[in-house]
């Protein structure tokens, strides 16, 4: 997989090499280009950093997709920007150039941007990422409120666990290159008895998923294989120093 | 063997990179229609690109003018020509200098800021995410920036020629004392409207198209790092000159074969 590619694009592209990725019965990969820009209007991501405009203000990033993809009159598209943004809390910011926001405002002006046009699908990638803890306590209870509130499917992909645990109907867990490790609801993956969902969800370092890079035996790597008695006298004497004391 | 393989490799290389930038350009031009739904995109362009360049230009233009007087003057005077210094100066700067240098200039200001500032929105993640909001990013940032790079390259090229030969007349006039209704009617006899301001402008615009094609083809292909940006800056300014310099003589070749 490229290096570029986001999380959740990742994901999306784990599952498509392995069979096809369906949106309201569509196979996205037999779409026309027209056909995945119609999808997108259906649609709404959250990326890692916000990814905003930085030339337009808080109230333009916002108004950005009712602009581009409505007809709507200039009055109408002030209410529905000022209801955004007072969803994710950040009405009295709409006059704000987005240098002057901080990360995690940065994070709820790109949700209220994601759920302008009332998208039926919500992406977030990596949402938790570099956030404080009343920050990403804020956003992780938003992405779910929101959820219930428009009716849309969200797909989070995060690597904070508990929080991703807290707010999910449905969880996969995904290693490396894409490969499923498991599936569940949040409740049957705590309970798994399997060594690397256990891992996984206690954050445990070493497991099933090596803590180290693979790489040569230390011994190649640092010179010893080769005078392995010497070493091995070296090594001796120096317990026996350490010992001397006692 | 190994030779042939890597002469051959790099040769496909560069194949594939001009069919790339080929393809680039084919799309940009589809993306124009799109991008005069949003006219006023293009006025704001034609007003960063254009105006902001401005300082440079005229600056460029009166200082190539005073020059061009003098060493012009300095040789025509051997000759007992001095009287042609108007015509020499005018031909110089509308038919190639203003053209030539004031694309040289704009690679170096415009189409530099272009590729950092697309560049820049490529490693923000801003132009997937026009994409991801079904925003095609190539009729919302390229086609706007292009459009606005061919309009304003023939007004710099207009105005650096007009400033230079303003400089030339106060060098001439007010310096070296040459006669002024002399300076100004050889030029209102010597200079055909078409034949040299217009293929002037014609230049022009077509090094717009080169300097900003190339200017926002960097940018958009470029590695989303520093680095990446870095290099992206630096090529703009070393294809385009070069594009254009190239062009120049073609373009001479075509507008002037006859005296």
């Amino acid at each position: 997989m490229s290096k570029q590619m986001t999380g959740a694009e990742m994901v999306i592209q784990a599952f498509a090499d392995q069979g096809e990725v369906l949106v309201d019965g569509q196979d996205v990969g037999r779409l026309s280009e027209a056909g995945v820009y119609a999808l997108r209007r259906r649609m709404g991501m959250l990326f890692q950093n916000g990814a905003l405009f930085t030339d337009l203000t808080v109230f333009e990033n916002v108004a950005f997709p009712l602009r581009e993809h409505t007809d709507l009159p200039e009055a109408m598209i002030r209410d529905i920007v000022l209801m955004k943004l007072n969803a994710v809390g950040l009405r009295g910011a709409a006059s704000l150039r987005i240098a002057e926001v901080s990360g995690g405002m940065a994070r709820r002006i790109a949700l209220a941007r994601a759920i302008a046009l009332d998208p039926e699908l919500i992406m977030y990638d990596e949402p938790f990422a570099g956030l404080d803890l009343i920050s990403m306590g804020v956003a992780a209870k938003l992405i779910r409120t929101l959820n219930d509130v428009t009716g849309a499917t969200s797909l989070v992909v995060s690597h904070d666990v508990p929080e991703c645990m807290a707010i999910s109907d449905w969880v996969v867990l995904m290693a490396a290159g894409g490969r499923l490790v498991a599936q569940g609801t949040p409740k049957e993956l705590m309970d798994s008895t399997d060594p690397e969902v256990r891992q996984f969800v206690r954050g445990e370092p070493d497991g099933p998923v090596k803590f180290h890079y693979p790489a040569p035996e230390l011994d190649s790597d640092f010179g010893l294989a080769a005078a392995g008695g010497a070493a091995g006298a070296g090594a001796g004497a120096t317990g026996a120093g350490a010992g001397a004391p006692r | 063997m190994n030779l042939l393989a890597e002469l051959g490799a790099r040769t496909l290389r560069v194949l594939h990179g001009f069919g790339h930038a080929a393809l680039f350009f084919l799309d940009l031009l589809r993306a124009l229609p799109g991008s005069l739904r949003r006219f006023y995109l293009v006025v704001h362009q034609i007003h960063a690109i254009g105006n902001r360049s401005l300082l440079i230009i005229v600056a460029s233009g009166v200082a190539v003018g005073f020059v061009l007087a003098l060493q012009m003057y300095y040789a025509l005077v051997t000759y007992g020509a001095a009287e042609s210094l108007g015509l020499i100066v005018n031909l110089s700067l509308v038919r190639e200098l203003g053209p030539v240098v004031t694309a040289l200039l704009f690679a170096g200001r415009a189409g530099t800021s272009l590729t950092a500032e697309i560049g820049l929105m490529k490693a923000g993640e801003q132009l997937a995410a026009m994409e991801l909001m079904a925003v095609d990013p190539r009729q919302r940032v390229l086609a706007p920036r292009f459009l606005g790079g061919i309009v304003a390259m023939p007004l710099l090229a207009a105005m650096f020629s007009a400033v230079g030969i303003l400089g030339a007349w106060v060098v001439a006039v007010g310096l070296i004392g040459v006669d002024a209704g002399n300076f100004w009617s050889v030029m209102q006899n010597g200079v055909d409207w078409w034949r040299d301001v217009g293929n002037g402008i014609v230049k022009a615009a077509v090094f717009g198209v080169i300097c900003t094609a190339v200017a926002l083809y960097q940018g958009y292909e470029t590695e989303a790092t520093p680095e990446g940006v870095a290099y992206a800056t630096t090529r703009t300014v070393v294809v385009s000159s070069l594009a254009v310099l190239g062009m120049d003589f073609v373009l001479t070749a075509l507008m002037f074969t006859t005296p």
